[in-house]
């Protein structure tokens, strides 16, 4: 068996995809956006609450994709949920290194150790986008999305 | 009395598949079980060659010049618009334009003929099956003009009723847009009937023919169609050609649509005067290279005995087909009697993307997706489908490759 498929649809992955996190849509959102990727036909829409400190006070995901884009926007809203955008951002950056497979040292520890099992995507750079569609979602949502 | 039918004589798939040198190549150290020729077909050799002897020994550019060369470019290229023309059947090759293909034949109707004929509120009918490049040109007349889309939905196996057809025809109605053959479904629409049904009223028909021509022999003339629009990438030839059957008399009415030259008569300060067709519509240096590539292809293709390339691919799609049904856990979407070799798929628990990507590191190669076809997958509920397309050079290899690739994605993904 291929190790590099088995490294990409890991356990924690296919249980994200199938158990998503955070799943659904707050109601009482700040924030919203939706993301589509027109290639495959991936949508996920990101709600999410910023508090007065402009902390990420709650944030869910609804959407419909494949294992890879369900699981990375479980794992991600798994991440965000109390950070504030400044960190938020680091993580951002640091995760889109990881899955193209460069180096990663501006991501924080807690937040390698939570995304690390994405790291097989950098095999797979078709599929990259797949991973990235929730986090640009999210950024979109903060920096545009304003209820 | 029914004759006797003509016996089909075997067609060798396992020579042919010596033709296409990538073929040959592993992917992942796996042997490669090319099923996306839907997308685009690979070349054999013999279009490589064709295209790279023309280059050799024959290039310049074509209808200019008065020197050897260009002459002998130019014959070529003439050359090519005739095997077209004989491929289609068309009565006339001044009735063939090249294109860059189907896409750009398809908007070359939509503007040059249907844009000035278009008042707010008159009507274009297409089937829900399109792909989008037979959808966005009439979309843009909807946009721009006031145009009306009128819907032709499909049965739940993906056949086409000719009934529905006729029944969205109306008296605002001014053209038929629908797919020879659908490229997620296989689909094959009938056609010749659509054409009478809608000829009685008046409509003229246009065709997207950029799968029904690489999987069904080609009759314009017998289909009596008014356009018929082909791409040569799918016909085992070279990107960016294709070329546009339209009726003389359409073609004459046509307005020009790319302005530069090659199309004009003559031009003046103060005014210009245009070519006849098809020149009319080729500015500028068409791709000269491409062209005597296609007519490689349509010569490679046509050298064949058509009936049994088609008894070929269908036997892998019914091998296939009934395959998938064994599986149980796999949902075949299109099962239109007569169709063509393209096999979509839904398979439980799994998304077309995952399996795609698991299936590419067996070797083989199928496209996921929406098949730029997002109207028919809203049409049956789905977001994406696995499609497998066949060509003449795949074998029971290739599907055997697809069924242990799916059992290696069910062993991954499904819980």
């Amino acid at each position: 068996m291929d190790n590099s498929l088995r490294e990409l649809y890991q356990e924690v992955i296919l249980d994200h995809s199938r158990h998503p996190r955070h799943f659904g849509t707050l109601e009482d959102a700040t924030h919203k956006a939706e993301g589509y990727n027109p290639l495959c036909g991936d949508r996920v829409t990101v709600t999410l609450k910023l508090d007065g400190d402009g902390r990420v006070a709650d944030i869910k995901f609804a959407g419909k994709g494949c294992a890879i884009s369900q699981a990375s926007a479980s794992l991600m809203t798994d991440l965000l949920a109390g950070k504030t955008q400044d960190q938020a951002e680091r993580m951002m950056q640091g995760f889109l290194h990881l899955v193209k497979g460069e180096p990663a040292n501006d991501l924080p520890e807690d937040a390698r150790a939570h995304l690390e099992v994405m790291g097989g995507l950098s095999e797979f750079p078709m599929r990259v986008k797949c991973a990235t569609l929730a986090w640009h979602t999210y950024k979109n949502a903060v920096e545009e999305g304003a209820q | 009395m029914s004759a006797a039918a003509k016996p089909i004589p075997a067609f060798d798939a396992e020579a042919a598949r010596a033709d296409f040198a990538v073929l040959s190549r592993p992917v992942h150290g796996k042997r490669l079980a090319y099923l996306d020729s839907g997308a685009s077909a690979q070349k054999p050799r013999q279009v490589l060659d064709a295209m790279r002897v023309f280059t050799e020994t024959e290039y310049a550019n074509v209808h200019r010049g008065v020197h050897y060369l260009s002459g002998a470019a130019t014959d070529r290229y003439e050359a090519a618009r005739r095997t077209v023309q004989k491929f289609l059947n068309a009565a006339s090759e001044d009735e063939i334009v090249f294109t860059k293909g189907g896409t750009e034949a398809i908007n070359l109707v939509a503007y040059s003929y249907l844009a000035p004929l278009i008042q707010p509120g008159d009507e274009i009918v297409l089937s829900v099956m399109e792909h989008h490049s037979n959808i966005v040109p009439w979309h843009f007349l909807r946009e721009r003009q006031g145009a009306v889309l009128r819907w032709v939905d499909v049965r739940d196996d993906g056949s086409l009723d000719v009934e529905a057809v006729e029944a969205a025809i109306t008296d605002k109605t001014r053209l038929v847009a629908i797919t020879h053959m659908s490229n997620v479904l296989g689909t094959v629409t009938p056609l010749a009937e659509i054409v009478a049904r809608a000829h009685a009223r008046g409509v003229p028909v246009l065709a997207d023919g950029c799968q029904g021509a690489v999987h069904e022999s080609v009759d314009v003339q017998a289909l009596d169609i008014d356009f018929y629009a082909v791409t040569g990438h799918k016909l085992y030839g070279p990107t960016g050609i294709g070329a546009l059957y339209a009726k003389k008399a359409h073609l004459k009415a046509m307005r020009p649509f790319n302005g530069g030259g090659e199309m004009i008569r003559e031009v003046t300060r103060a005014r210009i005067t245009y070519a006849d067709p098809p020149a009319r519509f080729e500015a500028g240096t068409p791709p000269i290279i491409e062209t005597v590539g296609l007519a490689a292809a349509l010569d490679y293709l046509s050298a064949f005995d058509r009936a049994a390339v088609r008894a070929h691919e269908h036997d892998l799609l019914t091998y296939a087909r009934e395959a998938l049904r064994e599986l149980g856990w796999a949902r075949v979407i299109g099962d239109a009697p007569g169709k063509g070799a393209i096999l979509s798929f839904e398979a439980q628990g799994m998304h077309a993307h995952d399996l795609a990507t698991i299936l590419d590191r067996e070797g083989v190669a199928v496209r996921a997706g929406h098949h730029c076809a997002q109207v028919l997958m809203e049409r049956f509920g789905v977001a994406s489908t696995t499609r497998a397309s066949f060509a003449l050079y795949n074998t029971r290899a290739d599907v055997d490759a697809l069924l242990a690739g799916l059992a290696r994605a069910r062993e991954i993904l499904a819980p």
